[in-house]
């Protein structure tokens, strides 16, 4: 049956087509990911103590409400033979750190025993902090502090780096997570059908009795302040590690201590 | 009654299928525009590294007197590519720019001989965006060559397979020296 079926030339090619698919997706996953994280700075070799994790982390989400810039530290301790750019591309794909839209993203990866580390750039940020500007980052700030084995100092002077090259990029403004008109949009529609019957029976009965106009008026104002004040509401920022949505496209540098 | 339903339900059943083909037609149509826009990304990152080039010439000139052979080279090949791209040709275009490839794989082999050009402020700034521009192209290349296995599987797979011979929906290639190609600048010793 199977035989039959492969005889068929579309079908066996099919069938190669869906082989190569499977060794291809195969391929192109290296080292696991690890799932976005809850908070900015994510330790998996035990470098850091509590208090430095919370201390970068603080600063970095001051500075996410201050301009909606997002950065991110990972930090792991080997890539077990992937390609350090390969594995920090499909970290930026997964966490989508930066904002819709901005792609105001940038990522601190660190590979604690292969002596690697990367900085990722967002593509809203490709402006402000350019190639050569990551990699002065990594040569001048980071680099020589990791080499005496001061990562907290390290990553710590990267971030400050990173944090006054991006700071003049974006203003903060309310994180709409999905704007509220998209969810009223119907709504309004359904409310403006329902002004324009009301006015055109208003209109139709001001042609029979000349006095009835305004009441039809009245309601249908109603109607739209009701709308509008239900729109009001949306648009929160809740402080935590959200947001999301951030496009990478390969920008950044590579390096090693 | 009766004879409004004969006419009635072929002209329904009519209209799904109509709709229906619609949707299937628009959907290739979608994958195969975002197979090309791809395809621009690639392009697109492919001039950036182009754009560097005459700064990354000069550059090394300045510290390596008797390098000139592959700094022609490299320089010949760049204008090669441009040519390439301006005729349109994808296939003309894709060989220009791996033949680019192996050009400033060999001036960064050539590199590594002039320890004082290695640590030249500007010359290190250029590397680091020569890198960037090297890392954006392999980026863009996946991203190609998943938008094209996901055109390519829809004009094979029921229902789109039978439209792609209908309107002439053909096959795109992948990008497929990506192996070499993403190697031969990260020579590093």
């Amino acid at each position: 049956m199977i035989e039959r079926a492969l005889g068929n030339r579309n079908l066996r090619s099919l069938f190669l087509a869906g082989i190569l698919c499977l060794l291809y997706c195969l391929s192109a996953f290296g080292l696991q990911v690890p799932e976005r994280p809850e908070g900015r700075v994510t330790d998996r070799t035990g470098t850091l103590t509590r208090d430095q994790v919370k201390a970068l982390d603080q600063k970095m989400a001051s500075f996410e409400r201050e301009t909606s810039n997002q950065i991110a530290v990972l930090m792991i301790p080997s890539l077990e033979g992937d390609s350090l750019e390969d594995y920090s591309i499909r970290l930026a794909e997964k966490w989508k750190i930066g904002q819709e839209g901005r792609n105001n993203g940038v990522i601190l990866l660190i590979v604690k025993n292969d002596h690697k580390l990367r900085i990722e750039v967002g593509y809203g940020l490709e402006g402000a902090l350019p190639d050569a500007l990551a990699g002065t980052i990594i040569r001048n700030e980071i680099g020589p502090r990791f080499r005496e084995g001061q990562f907290y100092q390290g990553i710590d002077a990267g971030v400050n780096a990173i944090i006054a090259a991006t700071k003049g990029e974006y203003k903060a403004r309310p994180i709409k997570k999905s704007s509220p008109i998209d969810f009223w949009l119907p709504f309004l529609i359904v409310g403006a059908f329902i002004i324009f019957f009301t006015l055109a029976a208003s209109q139709a009965r001001r042609r029979h009795y000349h006095s009835g106009g305004s009441r039809g008026w009245n309601s249908g104002g109603g109607f739209w302040y009701g709308g509008s004040s239900w729109g009001g509401g949306g648009g929160s920022d809740s402080g935590g590690f959200s947001g999301g949505g951030g496009d990478f496209g390969g920008g950044g540098a590579s390096g090693d201590w | 009654m009766g004879r409004m339903a004969i006419i009635i339900i072929p002209v329904v059943i009519i209209g799904v299928l109509v709709i229906g083909a619609f949707g299937v037609y628009n959907g290739l149509v979608s994958s195969q525009e975002e197979a090309k826009t791809a395809w621009a990304q690639v392009e697109n990152q492919y001039q950036r590294r182009a754009d560097l080039i005459p700064n990354l010439v000069e550059t090394v000139k300045g510290f390596t007197q008797q390098e000139k052979s592959v700094l022609e080279e490299v320089t010949r090949l760049r204008s090669q590519w441009g040519e390439a791209r301006q005729s349109g040709d994808i296939s003309k275009s894709l060989q220009a720019a791996q033949g680019l490839d192996g050009a400033l794989g060999r001036l960064m082999v050539v590199v590594e001989r002039y320890p004082e050009l290695k640590s030249n402020q500007n010359f290190m700034k250029l590397q680091d965006q020569l890198e960037g521009t090297e890392n954006r192209i392999s980026v863009e290349r996946k991203r190609f060559n998943d938008s094209v296995l996901n055109y390519n599987r829809k004009i094979r797979t029921f229902p789109g397979a039978l439209f792609a011979g209908l309107f002439g929906f053909e096959r795109m290639p992948l990008f497929e020296a990506e192996q070499d190609a993403k190697k031969a600048p990260k020579v590093k010793f």
